[in-house]
C-alpha cells in the first residue's frame, strides 16, 4: 500500500518536474536569436513549428556533440514526444490545450535550432583551432 | 559479471560526473555551489571504487553489495546535504541558514528512526537492511523536499536561471528514483528489468548539472511562474 502510494505521488511530482524543466531549458533559449545562416538552413524563418522538429533533431545529428548539451536535447526530445501524446489524445477533445501543445511543440523545435546553431559555432572553434596548430 | 552495455553506462555516467566539477570549476560555481560538487566528485570516487571492488571479488560477491549499498547510502545522505544548501540559495535573502541547517538534521535523524523502528520488525541482516531502507527513505523525503522547495521559488519568485534548473532537475532525479524504489517493492520480480533502466537515470542528473553550469551564467534570470505546469 504504501509503496503504491509512493508510486503515484513520484509519478505526478516526476511529470510536474520535467515538464517544468523542459520549460526552462525553453525559457533559456527562447531569447536567442537565430543566425541567418540556421534560419536558411532550418527554413525558420519567424515562428517555429512542431512539424520542423525531426527535420532540425536530424541536422543537429550531423555535428558533433558536447555531454553537456546532450541532456537538453533529450530531455527536450521526451518533452516533444509527450506533448505529441498528448496531442493525439486528450487534447483532440479540449482545443485550447491543443493550441498550447502547438505553441509548446514549436518551441521545443526553437531549442532544437539555438542548439544546432551552438554545435556549429563549436565545430567551427574546433576547425579554427585545428587549422592554428 | 556485468555486460558492455552496464561498462559503457558506467563509465558514461563517471565522465558525466567529473565534467559537472570541471563545468563548475571553468565557470567559477565551484564554491558557490559547494556541496554539490562535492557531491558529484564523491560519486565519482564511488564509482571507482566500485570498479575496483567489482575487479577484485566479482559482481556477486559479499564484498561488491556491501560497498554498493553502503556507499550508495552515503551519497544519499551526501545529497541530501547537497539539496538543502539549494534551501541556503533560496532563502539567503531571509537569513535563514540556521533554521535550514537545523531542520535538515532534525528531518535526517527522524528518517533514521522511523527507518529504524520498520527494520527492527523485520530483518535479521539489521545493519544492512537498515542501510537499504534509509536509502530508500530518502530519496522520498528529498523528493517530498524539493517539491518544497519548487513551491517556495514559485512563490518567492525567484528567478536565477541555474538555481531553478538545478532545482527541477533534481526534482527529476529524485522522482525517477523514488518511483523506481517503488516499482522495486511492489514487483520485486522485475528489478532485474530496472537495473539498466535505473542506470540510464543515474546520467540524468551530471548532465543537468553540468549543462547548468556551462550554459548558464549567473547572472541568466527567467520568470518562474510561466515554468509551472498551471500557470500563476
Amino acid at each position: 500500500m504504501m509503496a503504491a502510494i509512493i508510486l503515484v505521488c513520484s509519478i505526478v511530482f516526476l511529470l510536474q518536474f520535467f515538464v517544468s524543466y523542459c520549460r526552462s531549458l525553453i525559457a533559456a533559449s527562447i531569447k536567442h536569436p537565430l543566425s541567418a545562416e540556421v534560419q536558411d538552413v532550418t527554413g525558420i524563418k519567424n515562428s517555429a513549428t512542431g512539424d520542423d522538429f525531426a527535420r532540425v533533431v536530424q541536422l543537429l545529428q550531423l555535428c558533433p556533440d558536447r555531454p553537456e548539451d546532450r541532456s537538453g536535447i533529450q530531455a527536450i526530445g521526451a518533452y516533444f514526444g509527450l506533448l505529441g501524446a498528448v496531442r493525439a489524445s486528450v487534447a483532440r477533445l479540449i482545443p485550447s490545450l491543443r493550441a498550447w501543445t502547438e505553441t509548446e511543440r514549436g518551441q521545443c523545435t526553437y531549442f532544437a535550432a539555438v542548439t544546432l546553431e551552438r554545435r556549429i559555432a563549436f565545430s567551427r572553434d574546433m576547425f579554427a583551432q585545428q587549422l592554428e596548430t | 559479471m556485468p555486460g558492455p552495455f552496464a561498462y559503457i553506462i558506467w563509465l558514461v555516467g563517471l565522465l558525466c560526473e567529473a565534467a559537472v566539477v570541471v563545468c563548475a570549476l571553468k565557470r567559477r560555481a565551484f564554491r558557490r555551489y559547494l556541496l554539490l560538487n562535492l557531491y558529484m566528485a564523491s560519486a565519482a570516487l564511488s564509482e571507482l571504487g566500485r570498479y575496483k571492488i567489482l575487479a577484485l571479488y566479482g559482481f556477486s560477491s559479499k564484498q561488491y553489495q556491501y560497498f554498493y549499498y553502503y556507499s550508495d547510502a552515503i551519497l544519499t545522505i551526501f545529497l541530501y546535504f547537497a539539496l538543502c544548501t539549494l534551501y541556503v540559495h533560496v532563502f539567503s535573502e531571509m537569513k535563514a541558514e540556521r533554521y535550514v541547517k537545523m531542520g535538515t538534521l532534525l528531518l535526517l535523524a527522524g528518517t533514521a528512526i522511523f527507518t529504524y523502528a520498520v527494520v527492527l520488525q523485520s530483518s535479521a541482516k539489521f545493519v544492512t537492511h537498515f542501510v537499504v531502507e534509509l536509502s530508500q527513505n530518502l530519496y522520498f523525503v528529498g523528493l517530498v523536499l524539493t517539491y518544497v522547495l519548487w513551491a517556495a521559488i514559485l512563490k518567492l519568485r525567484e528567478t536565477r536561471t541555474r538555481l531553478i534548473q538545478l532545482v527541477l532537475s533534481l526534482g527529476v532525479y529524485f522522482s525517477l528514483f523514488a518511483a523506481d524504489y517503488a516499482i522495486r517493492n511492489l514487483y520485486p520480480q522485475l528489478s532485474s528489468v530496472f537495473v539498466p533502466i535505473v542506470q540510464i537515470f543515474g546520467l540524468f542528473l551530471p548532465l543537468a548539472w553540468a549543462y547548468a553550469f556551462w550554459r548558464l551564467p549567473e547572472e541568466a534570470r527567467l520568470v518562474p511562474s510561466r515554468l509551472a505546469v498551471i500557470p500563476r
